[in-house]
């Protein structure tokens, strides 16, 4: 068991490997086509991210967000649901943390930093919970809706930084001021690496440990591997629905109380660059399990770096990076038939 | 019918085909001539499916010939059968839900221009529509046709692909008894025409109202081919079974029905219906300790909702649902298993499993919070518990490990009635739960409710088989159009009496 257990974990370090290898000698072809070299490129964004302490460091600061987003489409997918809202719950997570962080700021930080974290919690949680109740009622496809809500809650966020919070520092930015020190998470060794970090690996054990060695785990992965039987046999799937995608936008609302908390100190409009996206991505290619999840939030982490590595060194704009995104997942669709779930 | 010394349209010679240790076809010989209708008859697993599957094609025999008016025919692929004529109908259509009748015959069809001519394919339909008695509208998409109307227009696809041979795999299976009648009637008509059929099948009672020749198979041999004239149910079954023919079907006495307990009642009643579903109406219904209550029915009379209704999957539209005594109608469906109610499906793969999940994590699903263990579940007293319940039905206890799906169906159904079984539920709800297995296991499955019934449980069993009904129901209730349509008790029935009931063909009785 323990043997197959270890089989299963290499074969699928070994596809998401090749998965990496094949899409990276494609993305070489396409420099090569722009006049660039392609060996220099990596070599650089090697030595700038994976080399460099600095580097690396920025690399788990990436990571952060994206293992909690990732999580956040896990989760849902172990019943068949698709949670493509990471974004828009990553966004209300950091808005509701930031209403706490400015109502309350003359708490303890022992008080106020717990109470942010539940904030930004329950602020993607009720954000995806929307979805999640018009799903259980069948009125609306929750991949529908989680996707559209992404759109509405920047716009809810802008209207906060634009209007109420504004700072009121004669500033050009239009950002609220910086939270108080209280509400700031603590970062480690000098560098931007934040207690998010720990949020999230935590998060992603959790997430483990309830898929796989719960009760409620085992209720989740019936629902989705046959949500018939699961509702025949007793299991309230209608409610299992709302739970898990709250929970799991309640991680993605983590992610954007560690970003507006831990990175900026304050909420910009452009607070996430597609965290959420990425999240559902990395979720997907490693097939909703936890060390798959790790190894790419860490590959994509260094990807998200390149992009700014070729920016600077190779002089190619930071979207080229896309291409490479997108090239994984055309090879990852190519490979793999839909995955089935409840219907 | 031609005489016997003309050529078959179709004959197989010596045919042999071996499946690992298993040899489902062995030295097989069957000839089949125009203008008759050969009943293949077998119990499941004596190698009926292997041969129609050689004859169609799909399988290559290990020996033998198969020869087509006389001439050895190559038949490596279903095409090869059908551009010498053989055409098969299986037990699952091959037909597009979306796609209307008209659109799913030309599909078929190989001599068609590039452009449909709809009026030129209408009128050819419709011509052998008239011709056969194999009326449907061509206009109609097939998703809205009943699985008579289905099976019609499969016939159709063959007829106007110039098929002589006709393969019919287990065709009654799915149709309600009128419409058995009427596709009897076909076979009439085509056979009047000089068409083969070949009708594979493992029930007698059809074998002998339609069958002009009768080819039994047992164990992949040949054990009788006979006239139909020659051939009585008794013969046949000898035949089928061999030494094991007479085993089985114990004739219990009327149980009293008086003094027992209601264990679940539904007064009046009522449920909506959504999509193709039967909105029920006005149901009276009293399950006691101790007693099987059959339900007979067409398929689509409401049989399913039935069940749904009392596993709470379904929510009452008016009247109330009760569990010995208790107002049970707003009851979740987990209360209801809680409650002593168990669920033993038709396809357990779809309604009771899940298939990717493992066999040990299966046995925990819909047990309630009996094995709960903080946030976990304790395992090891779950597999004593369920290692007790295959014990006790002496069913061999199936590797815990291994995914549910990679079961075999038979081992798939018992998982499910050993999980359902386990806690000594009050009412086990029974849906088709013979459907699909073959002879040996369905009457194990039939001979466990019994003993469920027999140690004071009481049943619902849900059948189409009024067989099964027979042997098993100490009162039969019979469902037409969502509603009960008569009930009787035990032996106080006749089958065409029940039939016409089914049917909507007679009027409400009681006995």
């Amino acid at each position: 068991m323990a043997e197959a257990r270890t089989a299963q974990a290499l074969r699928t370090a070994a596809r998401l490997g090749l998965i990496s290898a094949a899409a990276l000698a494609v993305f070489a072809a396409i420099l090569l086509a722009a006049g660039k070299d392609p060996l220099k490129a990596y070599a650089d964004t090697f030595s700038y991210t994976l080399a460099n302490a600095y580097g690396f460091s920025e690399l788990l600061v990436r990571m952060t967000p994206l293992l909690l987003t990732a999580v956040a489409a896990a989760l849902p997918s172990r019943l068949g649901l698709i949670n493509v809202g990471g974004e828009g719950q990553l966004y209300m997570g950091a808005w509701l943390a930031s209403a706490g962080a400015f109502m309350f700021p003359g708490l303890p930080w022992w008080l106020l930093l717990p109470l942010v974290t539940l904030l930004g919690f329950l602020g993607g949680a009720a954000w995806a919970a929307i979805p999640g109740l018009l799903r259980a009622a069948r009125l609306v496809n929750e991949t529908i809706a989680t996707l559209l809500l992404n759109y509405v809650a920047p716009l809810i966020v802008s209207f906060f930084i634009f209007g109420p919070w504004r700072a009121k520092e004669n500033s050009a930015y239009p950002q609220t001021s910086l939270f108080p020190e209280a509400a700031r998470l603590p970062s480690f060794f000098d560098t931007r690496v934040h207690a998010g970090l720990l949020v999230a690996l935590a998060a992603l054990l959790a997430y483990w440990l309830l898929v796989e060695k719960t009760r409620w785990g085992v209720s989740m992965r019936a629902i989705g591997g046959n949500g018939e039987a699961a509702q025949r046999l007793g299991i309230p799937v209608a409610a299992w629905i709302v739970i898990a995608l709250a929970v799991g936008g309640g991680c993605a609302g983590l992610a954007g109380m560690g970003e507006a908390m831990g990175v900026h100190g304050r909420l910009r409009p452009g607070l996430s660059p597609g965290y959420g996206f990425t999240g559902f991505l990395i979720s997907w290619l490693a097939g909703g399990r936890p060390l798959g999840i790790l190894f790419m939030a860490f590959l994509f982490a260094i990807l998200t770096s390149a992009g700014d590595t070729l920016q600077i060194t190779q002089g190619l704009p930071y979207s080229v990076v896309n291409i490479l995104l997108a090239m994984i997942l055309f090879i990852v669709l190519a490979r793999r038939p839909a995955r089935g779930g409840a219907k | 019918m031609d005489s016997p010394g003309s050529t078959p349209l179709l004959e197989a010679r010596g045919i042999t085909r071996r499946y690992g240790t298993v040899l489902a076809n062995d030295r097989v010989d069957l000839s089949l001539y125009g203008g008759e209708v050969h009943a293949l008859l077998g119990e499941n697993g004596a190698g009926k499916s292997t041969l129609s599957k050689i004859l169609y094609g799909f399988t290559r025999p290990d020996a033998g010939d198969v020869l087509c008016a006389g001439q050895p025919a190559r038949l490596r692929s279903p095409a090869d059968a059908r551009a010498l004529g053989i055409g098969m109908v299986f037990q699952n259509f091959m037909l597009i839900p979306a796609l209307s009748v008209l659109e799913n015959i030309a599909l078929f069809l190989t001599d068609l221009a590039p452009v449909i001519r709809r009026k030129a394919l209408e009128r050819r339909i419709r011509e052998y529509m008239d011709r056969f008695g194999l009326r449907v509208d061509p206009s109609a998409a097939v998703r809205q046709l009943t699985v008579g109307d289905q099976q019609k227009v499969e016939i159709l696809k063959l007829l106007l692909a110039r098929a002589r041979v006709l393969i019919f795999d287990e065709p009654t299976k799915v149709l309600a008894p009128h419409e058995v009648t009427a596709l009897f009637q076909v076979f009439g008509a085509l056979k009047a025409e000089g068409y083969a059929i070949l009708f594979i099948t493992h029930k007698l009672r059809e074998v002998v109202a339609c069958a002009d020749r009768i080819t039994v198979l047992r164990q992949g041999r040949v054990t009788g081919a006979l006239d139909s004239g020659r051939a009585d149910p008794d013969a046949l079954v000898a035949l089928m079974f061999g030494e094991r023919a007479g085993e089985g079907r114990p004739r219990e006495a009327p149980r009293p029905a008086s003094g027992a307990r209601p264990i679940l009642e539904l007064a009046s009643a009522g449920a909506r219906a959504a999509g193709s579903e039967t909105a029920l109406k006005d149901l009276d219904l009293a399950i006691g300790e101790g007693e099987i209550v059959g339900v007979a029915g067409v398929s689509g009379s409401g049989q399913k909702e039935l069940g749904d209704l009392i596993l709470g999957l379904r929510p009452l539209s008016s009247g109330a649902k009760r569990i010995l005594g208790a107002d049970a109608s707003s009851w979740s469906i987990a209360r209801m298993r809680e409650s002593g109610i168990a669920f033993i499906p038709e396809d357990p793969l779809v309604m009771a499993a899940v298939p990717g999940m493992s066999v040990r994590e299966n046995l925990v699903l819909g047990t309630g919070r009996r094995y709960w263990k903080g946030a976990g579940l304790d395992w090891p007293r779950l597999e004593s518990v369920m290692g007790e319940s295959f014990k006790a039905l002496a069913f061999p206890l199936p590797r815990l490990d291994p995914p549910m799906g990679a079961l075999s169906g038979g081992n798939l159904q018992r998982v499910v009635i050993a999980r359902e079984l386990a806690h000594g539920p009050r009412l086990v709800v029974a849906l088709y739960p013979t459907r699909g297995l073959d002879v040996r296991s369905a009457a194990s499955v039939r001979d466990l409710l019994r003993r469920v019934r027999d140690g004071g449980s009481g049943v619902l069993l849900i059948s189409e088989d009024l067989d099964e009904l027979a042997e098993l129901a100490d009162r039969l209730l019979v469902m037409y159009g969502g509603a009960i349509a008569g009930e009787f008790r035990r032996g106080a029935w006749q089958a065409e009496q029940v039939g016409h009931l089914m049917t909507g063909s007679g009027e409400a009785a009681h006995g």
